[in-house]
């Protein structure tokens, strides 16, 4: 149930419904797509990438002089957590063929990968294996399965989403892959959706010219990553995995390779040290950064520790400066704030639609583009809804969903949504929902060939990670693919190169080197990163927190 | 905004009225490390069990979804103690010999509901489990498809049955072995493996961004046929 302050408006969206519904039978688009001038404006005036203050120059690293985010410009720009010279790096704790970084998909599909290719694996991950953003996927994962649709036209879409920044050969590497991916999950028992005769039931996605998304109900996500943390759980001989146990920084050789990771028991606090001959940076994304205080649907761990560490050992970075909100983040009730309402209730039909119930916007343009022009309906025009937190959103309408495909179509393809909002009173069956743009993809990242290698020996990365896949905006269901695919084949190719590396002595010299640059640079700041989490401590409570000498807790 | 007393293990708190279970946590001071992670409800850190004034029954609900009630009593259950059973899923046959070698507890089920009673995702769990035993994979399957692993049935389980395993293996099984097989995914492997598309996306990444968005709005969009 929603407050009265907000019936009015809810009624207004009931009565334009009759009509919304007649177009959207017709096979008409509802609205229509903007042309690539009319992107180009909203873009520039609503996204809140083009903000003045969003981007600033950062002053170190292999990036020296370019423009990024700005949050993650001061990341980059603070200390490290450890003090070099107190660590015995004649004696490392564990050794290992190949160290990945990071327990979510991307991880995993390269620890089962790298362990194909006969090397030893170490995971370590910063909460429970598998938590993740990863777990979290609800709408599904881009793969040309259907005729009229080839890996041509899903290459094309992809470009054009990112707005044709994206690398070429990672997205020819990404549409390729997809096919064979899709079987090789079904092979380890991923239940995905299909119809009687066995065929893949597609949706259409924000961005997509055809229908390409697979899905497993609304928990693709989950149901992917529960059958890959099962098969890594299944070789504990060969995959040994270290939870609560994040890596805080790279090891390097003398020889200038990486050699391996720094990791933090977070319970214990002790520090170890992991000496590998490949390592592999999964550490996905962001969205705890809380970029230009926008909410976020991203897990807990979500804070770009695998840029953090890698760009201090001398990573390029590509696309830092760019942010993908997602158009649907829930705004009411302030308990899911931010919260993802997947795509694919757009992908069904649900119309997004303004406090006078009119349609303003084709609901499936690419993602960066939507969200650009819910914030002009709010901010502009003025015709957005507000909340009594002084929030404020537009509606997308859900229930003519089962007005377009029969009745329990939402109930059915959209459990964990109708469970999300009726765990606080409101039944998305037959009232809409109140969203606003919400803080969802990094973007860019570490920067990588198709073979996942940067520019550092030894190192790898893949997933959310990395940058140059989704140029400078994703569409929706390829970050699913791009885990899967890249994971894959930076566990191959990690593997692999394990086989032949000769490590040096190893060393943490760069990170001294870093701390030179920013004193050279005349950065002063008591900053610390990787920051590992965020802090919701409220300041009151802070104010409290008065011990004058912390020992190494997180404080 | 309003201000509802809670017992965080035993000790009184004042958090905020409406906030749920994780946000009241943070808010008293707590810095969370374990038993929060996806904080949306699908990641299963966040177990915690829970009673209210005059009322003898132990609730169970996930932190990141529950909102605090006065005079509440919480813990949480970061952490279930349970084996998982090593199989290899290409050697198994999708049948209920399969559950009682790996998982023979199952068979042990009491028919209590308590399981049912336990889970925050409101699933029929004692009717998957018992749907196993009746050798209905498929049925397993579809009905816990939604578990995310939380373990909080598990832990009231009388038999000490650990559901979300044994769920798991089900929709494994189901997943690779019993889903209907699609004929179109296989030409469509092959004709990437055959080189097919490799001449024209050869083209494609070699053109200059000017064409390669020429091609794009050139593109028709078409979501009727599947
Ligand atoms: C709510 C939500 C819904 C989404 N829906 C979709 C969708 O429908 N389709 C789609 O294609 N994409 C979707 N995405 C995006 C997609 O899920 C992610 O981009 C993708 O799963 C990232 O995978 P990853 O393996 O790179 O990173 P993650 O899955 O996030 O894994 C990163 C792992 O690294 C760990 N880690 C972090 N720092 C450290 C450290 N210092 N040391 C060790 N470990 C560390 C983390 O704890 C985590 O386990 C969604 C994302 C979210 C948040
Ligand atoms: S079935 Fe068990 S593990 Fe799964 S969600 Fe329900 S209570 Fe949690
Ligand atoms: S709690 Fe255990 S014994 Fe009781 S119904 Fe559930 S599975 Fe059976
Ligand atoms: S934190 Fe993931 S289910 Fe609550």
């Amino acid at each position: 149930m929603y407050p009265d302050y907000m019936q009015e408006s809810l009624k207004l969206v009931e009565r334009t419904r009759a009509d919304r519904l007649k177009i959207a039978k017709s096979g008409e688009k509802v609205f229509k797509p903007m042309t690539e001038k009319e992107r180009g404006e909203v873009l520039s005036k609503f996204h809140p990438d083009y903000k003045e203050d969003a981007r600033r120059e950062v002053r170190v690293g292999p990036n020296k002089g370019d423009k990024i985010t700005t949050e993650v410009a001061d990341l980059l720009e603070s200390h490290s957590r450890i003090d070099s010279s107190l660590f015995d790096l004649a004696n490392p704790a564990y050794e290992t063929d190949v160290l990945i970084i990071g327990g979510g998909g991307a991880g995993c599909e390269a620890a089962l990968f790298a362990r194909n290719e006969g090397a030893n694996v170490i995971i370590s991950t910063k909460l429970r294996l598998g938590d993740s953003n990863s777990m979290m996927s609800q709408g599904g994962m881009q793969a040309s399965v259907n005729p009229h649709d080839s890996p041509i036209i899903h290459y094309l879409d992809a470009m054009g989403g990112g707005h044709f920044d994206n690398k070429p050969d990672l997205v020819r590497a990404l549409v390729t892959d997809a096919p064979m991916i899709v079987t090789w999950l079904e092979e380890l028992g991923v239940m995905w959706d299909k119809g009687a005769d066995g065929h893949y039931v597609t949706k259409a996605g924000g961005g997509t010219s055809r229908r390409r998304m697979l899905s497993a109900r609304d928990y693709t996500g989950a149901t992917i990553m529960r059958v890959l943390m099962d098969e890594v759980k299944s070789y504990p001989d060969d995959i040994k995995v270290m939870e609560f146990a994040p890596c805080v920084e790279l090891i390097m050789d003398d020889k200038g390779q990486v050699a391996g990771g720094v990791l933090y028991d977070l319970d214990t606090e002790e520090y170890s040290l992991v000496k590998s001959k490949t390592t592999i940076i999964t550490t996905g994304g962001f969205g705890r950064l809380h970029i230009k205080g926008f909410p976020t649907t991203n897990h807990y761990g979500a804070t770009a520790d695998g840029i953090v560490i890698a760009y201090r050992a001398g990573a390029k970075l590509l696309y830092m400066d760019s942010v993908q909100y997602h158009p649907t983040g829930a705004v009411y009730p302030e308990q899911i704030l931010g919260f993802l309402v997947t795509e694919e209730v757009r992908g069904l039909g649900a119309q997004p639609v303004n406090k006078v119930g009119e349609l303003f916007v084709f609901p499936l343009e690419p993602r960066d583009i939507e969200a650009a022009a819910f914030i002009r309906e709010c901010l502009e025009r003025d015709k957005g809804i507000k909340t009594h937190t002084g929030r404020v959103g537009v509606w997308l309408d859900s229930p003519i969903i089962d007005m377009l495909h029969g009745d329990g179509t939402i109930k059915r393809n959209l459990p964990a949504m109708v469970r999300q909002f009726s765990r606080f009173g409101i039944d998305i069956t037959c009232e809409p929902m109140l969203i606003y743009p919400t803080l969802h993809y990094q973007n860019g990242g570490i920067e990588i060939n198709e073979r996942c290698e940067t520019n550092l020996s030894n190192l790898y990365v893949a997933g959310e990670a990395s940058g140059g896949v989704h140029g400078r905006n994703r569409l929706m269901g390829n970050s699913v693919l791009d885990y899967n695919v890249f994971g894959r084949r930076a566990g191959i190719n990690a593997g692999q190169r394990s086989k032949q590396v000769k490590l040096g002595k190893l060393t943490l010299n760069h990170i001294n080197r870093y701390e030179a640059e920013l004193k050279n640079a005349g950065i002063k700041t008591d900053r610390i990163s990787p920051i590992l989490l965020p802090d919701y401590t409220p300041k009151e409570v802070k104010d409290r927190q008065l011990t004058a000498h912390y020992e190494g807790t997180l404080r | 905004m309003g201000k509802v007393s809670i017992f965080i293990m035993g000790k009184r708190y004042n958090v905020p009225e409406g906030s749920t279970i994780i946000t009241a946590l943070e808010y008293a001071g707590f810095q969370l490390k374990r038993g929060c992670g996806c904080r949306e409800g699908f990641c299963g850190a966040c177990s915690t069990v829970y009673r209210l004034p005059g009322d003898y029954k132990l609730r169970t609900g996930l932190a990141c979804g529950t909102v605090v009630e006065k005079d509440m009593q919480l813990v949480q259950i970061p952490f279930v103690p349970a084996e998982k059973v090593i199989y290899d899923i290409s050697k198994l046959t999708p049948s209920v010999d399969v559950f009682q070698k790996l998982y023979p507890e199952v068979f042990r089920c009491l028919s209590c509901n308590t399981c049912t009673k336990a889970c925050p995702q409101n699933i029929e769990v004692m009717d998957y489990i018992q749907a196993i035993i009746k050798g209905d994979i498929e049925k397993a399957a579809d009905i816990s498809f939604d578990c995310i692993m939380c373990g909080l049935c598990a832990m009231r389980c009388p038999a000490e049955i650990v559901q979300y395993q044994v769920g798991l293996l089900a929709r494994r099984l189901y997943g690779k072995y019993l889903s209907p097989k699609g004929e179109f995914i296989k030409t469509r492997v092959k004709e990437i493996e055959d080189h097919k598309y490799d001449k024209e996306l050869s083209e494609l990444s070699s053109m200059s961004k000017d064409e390669v968005s020429k091609r794009y709005y050139a593109r028709d969009l078409d979501f009727k046929i599947t």
